[in-house]
Protein backbone atom coordinates (compact mmCIF):
# COMPACT_ATOMS: atom_id res chain seq x y z
CA UNK A 1 0.00 0.00 0.00
CA UNK A 2 1.34 3.41 -0.93
CA UNK A 3 2.07 5.76 1.95
CA UNK A 4 -0.38 8.32 0.65
CA UNK A 5 -3.16 5.75 0.46
CA UNK A 6 -2.33 4.47 3.94
CA UNK A 7 -2.37 7.97 5.44
CA UNK A 8 -5.64 8.93 3.76
CA UNK A 9 -7.27 5.68 4.88
CA UNK A 10 -6.02 5.99 8.46
CA UNK A 11 -7.04 9.63 8.65
CA UNK A 12 -10.47 8.76 7.28
CA UNK A 13 -10.85 6.12 10.01
CA UNK A 14 -9.81 8.65 12.69
CA UNK A 15 -12.09 11.40 11.40
CA UNK A 16 -14.92 8.91 10.96
CA UNK A 17 -14.60 7.63 14.51
CA UNK A 18 -14.38 11.12 16.00
CA UNK A 19 -17.30 12.44 13.96
CA UNK A 20 -19.73 9.56 13.76
CA UNK A 21 -18.94 7.33 16.74
CA UNK A 22 -17.90 9.77 19.48
CA UNK A 23 -21.45 11.16 19.86
CA UNK A 24 -22.47 7.68 20.99
CA UNK A 25 -19.53 7.06 23.34
CA UNK A 26 -20.17 6.31 26.99
CA UNK A 27 -21.03 9.44 28.98
CA UNK A 28 -20.15 7.77 32.28
CA UNK A 29 -17.32 9.36 34.27
CA UNK A 30 -13.94 7.96 33.33
CA UNK A 31 -11.50 6.23 35.66
CA UNK A 32 -9.98 9.30 37.28
CA UNK A 33 -13.25 11.21 37.47
CA UNK A 34 -15.00 8.27 39.13
CA UNK A 35 -12.28 7.94 41.75
CA UNK A 36 -12.32 11.71 42.35
CA UNK A 37 -16.07 11.62 42.78
CA UNK A 38 -16.04 8.68 45.20
CA UNK A 39 -13.18 10.06 47.24
CA UNK A 40 -14.67 13.52 47.22
CA UNK A 41 -12.05 15.64 45.60
CA UNK A 42 -13.79 16.16 42.28
CA UNK A 43 -15.00 19.60 43.42
CA UNK A 44 -11.41 20.80 43.61
CA UNK A 45 -11.28 20.83 39.82
CA UNK A 46 -10.85 24.28 38.36
CA UNK A 47 -10.85 25.70 34.89
CA UNK A 48 -7.79 27.79 34.10
CA UNK A 49 -8.70 31.31 32.99
CA UNK A 50 -7.32 30.69 29.52
CA UNK A 51 -9.61 27.68 29.20
CA UNK A 52 -12.72 29.78 29.77
CA UNK A 53 -12.25 30.92 26.21
CA UNK A 54 -11.48 27.47 24.82
CA UNK A 55 -12.97 27.33 21.34
CA UNK A 56 -14.60 23.93 21.83
CA UNK A 57 -14.92 23.61 25.59
CA UNK A 58 -16.07 20.19 26.75
CA UNK A 59 -16.11 18.68 23.24
CA UNK A 60 -19.28 20.55 22.28
CA UNK A 61 -19.00 22.59 19.10
CA UNK A 62 -20.27 26.07 19.97
CA UNK A 63 -23.59 27.25 18.62
CA UNK A 64 -24.90 23.78 17.87
CA UNK A 65 -27.90 22.81 19.95
CA UNK A 66 -28.08 19.13 19.15
CA UNK A 67 -25.64 17.51 21.56
CA UNK A 68 -24.68 14.63 19.31
CA UNK A 69 -24.08 16.89 16.35
CA UNK A 70 -22.04 19.26 18.55
CA UNK A 71 -19.86 16.39 19.75
CA UNK A 72 -19.42 15.02 16.26
CA UNK A 73 -18.40 18.42 14.89
CA UNK A 74 -15.98 18.85 17.79
CA UNK A 75 -14.45 15.48 16.98
CA UNK A 76 -14.21 16.33 13.29
CA UNK A 77 -12.54 19.69 13.91
CA UNK A 78 -10.26 18.38 16.64
CA UNK A 79 -9.03 15.37 14.71
CA UNK A 80 -8.14 17.47 11.68
CA UNK A 81 -6.48 20.11 13.86
CA UNK A 82 -4.37 17.48 15.63
CA UNK A 83 -3.44 15.92 12.26
CA UNK A 84 -2.29 19.26 10.86
CA UNK A 85 -0.34 20.11 14.02
CA UNK A 86 1.30 16.69 14.28
CA UNK A 87 2.13 16.62 10.58
CA UNK A 88 3.47 20.17 10.67
CA UNK A 89 5.60 19.54 13.73
CA UNK A 90 7.02 16.34 12.26
CA UNK A 91 7.68 18.09 8.95
CA UNK A 92 9.65 20.85 10.68
CA UNK A 93 11.56 18.37 12.80
CA UNK A 94 12.27 15.72 10.21
CA UNK A 95 15.76 14.53 9.60
CA UNK A 96 17.28 16.40 6.69
CA UNK A 97 19.36 14.37 4.28
CA UNK A 98 22.89 15.52 4.80
CA UNK A 99 25.60 15.52 2.19
CA UNK A 100 27.63 12.88 4.00
CA UNK A 101 24.66 10.61 4.65
CA UNK A 102 24.92 7.20 3.04
CA UNK A 103 22.51 6.65 0.18
CA UNK A 104 19.24 5.18 1.35
CA UNK A 105 19.21 1.43 1.06
CA UNK A 106 16.55 0.07 -1.26
CA UNK A 107 13.60 -1.24 0.74
CA UNK B 1 -17.63 24.05 40.27
CA UNK B 2 -20.45 22.60 38.28
CA UNK B 3 -19.63 23.49 34.71
CA UNK B 4 -16.35 21.62 34.49
CA UNK B 5 -16.52 19.64 31.30
CA UNK B 6 -16.23 15.91 31.69
CA UNK B 7 -12.77 15.61 33.18
CA UNK B 8 -10.98 12.97 31.19
CA UNK B 9 -7.60 14.17 32.34
CA UNK B 10 -6.24 15.75 35.52
CA UNK B 11 -7.84 19.19 35.77
CA UNK B 12 -6.23 22.15 37.49
CA UNK B 13 -6.80 22.16 41.24
CA UNK B 14 -5.98 18.50 41.86
CA UNK B 15 -2.22 18.88 42.08
CA UNK B 16 -0.11 21.15 44.29
CA UNK B 17 2.05 23.76 42.61
CA UNK B 18 5.22 21.84 43.41
CA UNK B 19 3.98 18.55 42.01
CA UNK B 20 2.62 20.24 38.89
CA UNK B 21 5.93 22.01 38.34
CA UNK B 22 7.99 18.88 38.88
CA UNK B 23 5.84 16.90 36.46
CA UNK B 24 6.08 19.81 34.04
CA UNK B 25 9.86 19.72 34.13
CA UNK B 26 9.91 15.96 33.55
CA UNK B 27 7.43 16.24 30.69
CA UNK B 28 9.31 19.09 29.03
CA UNK B 29 12.57 17.17 29.30
CA UNK B 30 11.07 14.08 27.68
CA UNK B 31 9.42 16.09 24.92
CA UNK B 32 12.65 18.00 24.30
CA UNK B 33 14.50 14.72 23.93
CA UNK B 34 11.74 13.56 21.60
CA UNK B 35 12.29 16.65 19.45
CA UNK B 36 15.97 15.78 19.27
CA UNK B 37 15.26 12.18 18.31
CA UNK B 38 12.90 13.41 15.58
CA UNK B 39 15.61 15.68 14.28
CA UNK B 40 18.09 12.82 14.12
CA UNK B 41 15.93 9.88 13.10
CA UNK B 42 12.57 10.90 11.66
CA UNK B 43 12.68 10.08 7.96
CA UNK B 44 10.72 12.25 5.59
CA UNK B 45 8.65 9.21 4.63
CA UNK B 46 7.39 8.75 8.20
CA UNK B 47 6.35 12.38 8.71
CA UNK B 48 2.70 11.73 7.76
CA UNK B 49 2.57 8.77 10.16
CA UNK B 50 3.22 11.09 13.09
CA UNK B 51 0.35 13.35 12.06
CA UNK B 52 -2.11 10.59 11.39
CA UNK B 53 -1.22 8.78 14.60
CA UNK B 54 -1.82 11.93 16.65
CA UNK B 55 -5.17 12.33 14.90
CA UNK B 56 -6.11 8.70 15.53
CA UNK B 57 -5.22 8.93 19.22
CA UNK B 58 -7.18 12.16 19.60
CA UNK B 59 -10.18 10.52 17.95
CA UNK B 60 -10.05 7.35 20.02
CA UNK B 61 -9.61 9.31 23.25
CA UNK B 62 -13.11 10.65 22.57
CA UNK B 63 -14.51 7.13 22.42
CA UNK B 64 -15.21 6.33 26.03
CA UNK B 65 -16.17 2.71 26.40
CA UNK B 66 -18.20 1.57 29.40
CA UNK B 67 -16.53 -0.59 32.02
CA UNK B 68 -17.97 -1.92 35.27
CA UNK B 69 -19.83 0.21 37.80
CA UNK B 70 -20.95 3.22 35.80
CA UNK B 71 -17.42 4.10 34.83
CA UNK B 72 -15.89 4.54 31.42
CA UNK B 73 -12.44 4.50 29.95
CA UNK B 74 -10.77 5.46 26.74
CA UNK B 75 -7.60 4.65 24.86
CA UNK B 76 -4.52 6.52 26.04
CA UNK B 77 -2.50 5.57 22.98
CA UNK B 78 0.99 5.84 24.45
CA UNK B 79 1.76 2.17 23.83
CA UNK B 80 0.33 2.33 20.31
CA UNK B 81 2.48 5.33 19.47
CA UNK B 82 5.55 3.72 21.05
CA UNK B 83 5.14 0.53 19.03
CA UNK B 84 4.68 2.41 15.76
CA UNK B 85 7.22 5.20 16.25
CA UNK B 86 9.48 4.23 19.12
CA UNK B 87 9.23 5.59 22.67
CA UNK B 88 10.57 9.12 22.21
CA UNK B 89 8.61 10.09 19.12
CA UNK B 90 5.58 8.68 20.93
CA UNK B 91 6.11 11.28 23.68
CA UNK B 92 5.83 13.97 21.00
CA UNK B 93 2.64 12.53 19.56
CA UNK B 94 0.94 12.36 22.95
CA UNK B 95 2.13 15.86 23.82
CA UNK B 96 0.52 17.24 20.63
CA UNK B 97 -2.76 15.51 21.48
CA UNK B 98 -2.79 16.63 25.11
CA UNK B 99 -1.84 20.24 24.33
CA UNK B 100 -4.71 20.54 21.84
CA UNK B 101 -7.10 18.92 24.32
CA UNK B 102 -6.09 21.30 27.12
CA UNK B 103 -6.13 24.54 25.13
CA UNK B 104 -8.84 23.97 22.54
CA UNK B 105 -11.15 21.62 24.44
CA UNK B 106 -10.52 22.57 28.09
CA UNK B 107 -9.85 18.88 28.72
CA UNK B 108 -7.14 18.52 31.34
CA UNK B 109 -5.71 21.46 33.24
CA UNK B 110 -3.11 23.94 32.08
CA UNK B 111 -0.88 23.72 35.15
CA UNK B 112 -1.63 19.98 35.16
CA UNK B 113 -0.62 19.64 31.50
CA UNK B 114 2.86 18.45 32.41
CA UNK B 115 1.44 15.77 34.68
CA UNK B 116 -0.99 14.64 31.98
CA UNK B 117 1.77 14.45 29.39
CA UNK B 118 3.91 12.54 31.87
CA UNK B 119 1.18 10.12 32.98
CA UNK B 120 -0.58 9.44 29.70
CA UNK B 121 2.34 9.97 27.37
CA UNK B 122 5.88 9.76 28.60
CA UNK B 123 5.66 7.05 31.26
CA UNK B 124 3.52 4.72 29.19
CA UNK B 125 5.48 5.30 26.00
CA UNK B 126 8.86 4.71 27.62
CA UNK B 127 7.70 1.69 29.59
CA UNK B 128 5.94 0.13 26.61
CA UNK B 129 8.70 1.01 24.18
CA UNK B 130 11.60 -0.29 26.20
CA UNK B 131 9.72 -3.40 27.32
CA UNK B 132 9.06 -4.16 23.66
CA UNK B 133 12.73 -3.75 22.85
CA UNK B 134 13.70 -5.98 25.77
CA UNK B 135 11.08 -8.59 24.91
CA UNK B 136 12.34 -8.80 21.34
CA UNK B 137 15.70 -9.90 22.70
CA UNK B 138 14.33 -12.93 24.53
CA UNK B 139 11.10 -13.89 22.76
CA UNK B 140 10.70 -15.52 19.36
CA UNK B 141 10.09 -13.10 16.52
CA UNK B 142 6.70 -14.32 15.43
CA UNK B 143 3.62 -12.31 14.72
CA UNK B 144 1.66 -13.90 17.58
CA UNK B 145 4.38 -13.29 20.16
CA UNK B 146 4.84 -9.75 18.96
CA UNK B 147 1.14 -8.89 19.15
CA UNK B 148 0.85 -10.64 22.52
CA UNK B 149 3.67 -8.50 23.86
CA UNK B 150 2.00 -5.40 22.46
CA UNK B 151 -1.13 -6.29 24.42
CA UNK B 152 0.74 -6.82 27.68
CA UNK B 153 2.77 -3.61 27.47
CA UNK B 154 -0.36 -1.64 26.53
CA UNK B 155 -2.02 -2.80 29.72
CA UNK B 156 1.09 -1.97 31.74
CA UNK B 157 1.31 1.50 30.18
CA UNK B 158 -2.17 2.30 31.44
CA UNK B 159 -1.37 0.93 34.89
CA UNK B 160 1.82 2.96 35.25
CA UNK B 161 -0.08 6.10 34.29
CA UNK B 162 -2.78 5.36 36.86
CA UNK B 163 -0.20 4.65 39.56
CA UNK B 164 1.71 7.85 38.78
CA UNK B 165 -1.51 9.85 38.97
CA UNK B 166 -2.23 8.39 42.41
CA UNK B 167 1.25 9.23 43.64
CA UNK B 168 0.97 12.80 42.32
CA UNK B 169 -2.42 13.24 44.00
CA UNK B 170 -1.04 11.84 47.26
CA UNK B 171 2.07 14.05 47.29
CA UNK B 172 -0.25 16.99 46.55
CA UNK B 173 -2.25 16.09 49.69
CA UNK B 174 -5.37 15.74 47.58
CA UNK B 175 -6.13 12.14 48.52
CA UNK B 176 -4.20 9.52 50.48
CA UNK B 177 -2.23 7.03 48.44
CA UNK B 178 -3.80 4.16 50.40
CA UNK B 179 -7.27 5.09 49.20
CA UNK B 180 -6.58 6.34 45.68
CA UNK B 181 -4.00 3.81 44.50
CA UNK B 182 -6.16 0.67 44.85
CA UNK B 183 -9.13 2.53 43.35
CA UNK B 184 -7.15 3.90 40.41
CA UNK B 185 -5.41 0.61 39.72
CA UNK B 186 -8.66 -1.32 40.02
CA UNK B 187 -10.49 0.85 37.50
CA UNK B 188 -7.52 1.05 35.16
CA UNK B 189 -6.89 -2.68 35.21
CA UNK B 190 -10.17 -2.87 33.27
CA UNK B 191 -9.49 0.19 31.11
CA UNK B 192 -6.11 -1.36 30.33
CA UNK B 193 -7.82 -4.40 28.82
CA UNK B 194 -9.64 -2.08 26.44
CA UNK B 195 -6.35 -0.36 25.71
CA UNK B 196 -4.70 -3.71 24.97
CA UNK B 197 -7.49 -4.86 22.64
CA UNK B 198 -7.56 -1.61 20.66
CA UNK B 199 -3.78 -1.34 20.48
CA UNK B 200 -3.34 -4.92 19.26
CA UNK B 201 -6.07 -4.40 16.66
CA UNK B 202 -4.54 -1.16 15.42
CA UNK B 203 -1.01 -2.58 15.31
CA UNK B 204 -2.19 -5.69 13.41
CA UNK B 205 -3.94 -3.44 10.90
CA UNK B 206 -0.78 -1.45 10.28
CA UNK B 207 1.26 -4.65 10.22
CA UNK B 208 -1.02 -5.98 7.48
CA UNK B 209 -1.08 -2.78 5.43
CA UNK B 210 2.38 -1.32 5.90
CA UNK B 211 4.57 -3.52 8.12
CA UNK B 212 7.53 -1.23 7.57
CA UNK B 213 5.73 1.46 9.58
CA UNK B 214 5.78 -0.58 12.79
CA UNK B 215 9.03 0.70 14.24
CA UNK B 216 9.33 -1.80 17.08
CA UNK B 217 8.32 -4.90 15.17
CA UNK B 218 11.09 -7.47 14.67
CA UNK B 219 12.70 -7.34 11.23
CA UNK B 220 11.23 -10.71 10.32
CA UNK B 221 7.77 -9.12 10.39
CA UNK B 222 8.50 -5.92 8.56
CA UNK B 223 10.29 -7.02 5.41
CA UNK B 224 8.59 -5.62 2.34
CA UNK B 225 9.40 -5.64 -1.31
CA UNK B 226 9.66 -2.19 -2.92
CA UNK B 227 7.06 -0.68 -0.63
CA UNK B 228 4.51 -3.36 -1.36
CA UNK B 229 3.47 -5.44 1.60
CA UNK B 230 3.81 -9.17 1.24
CA UNK B 231 1.78 -11.52 3.39
CA UNK B 232 3.53 -11.38 6.73
CA UNK B 233 3.39 -15.11 7.31
CA UNK B 234 5.67 -15.78 4.38
CA UNK B 235 8.46 -13.78 5.90
CA UNK B 236 8.50 -15.51 9.28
Amino acid sequence: MKMRVFVILALAVAVGLATAVSPFASASPDGLEKVAEKQEFLDQAQLARIQEDSPISGYAFPGVENERVATGLAGFAGTLAVFVLGYGLAFLLRRRERGDAPPRAPA
Amino acid sequence: MIDIPIALHIPDGFLSGGVAALCGVAAVAAVAYGLRVANMELDEARVPLLGVLAAFIFATQMLNFPIAGGTSGHLLGAALAAVLLGPWLACLVLAVVLVVQAFAFADGGITALGANVLNMGVLGALLAGYLMVGAAKVLPHTRVTFLGTVGVVSWLAVMVGAAATSVELAVSDTVALGTSLPAMLGVHALIGIGEAVITVAAVSAVLAARPDLVALAPKELTATGAGVARPVERTI
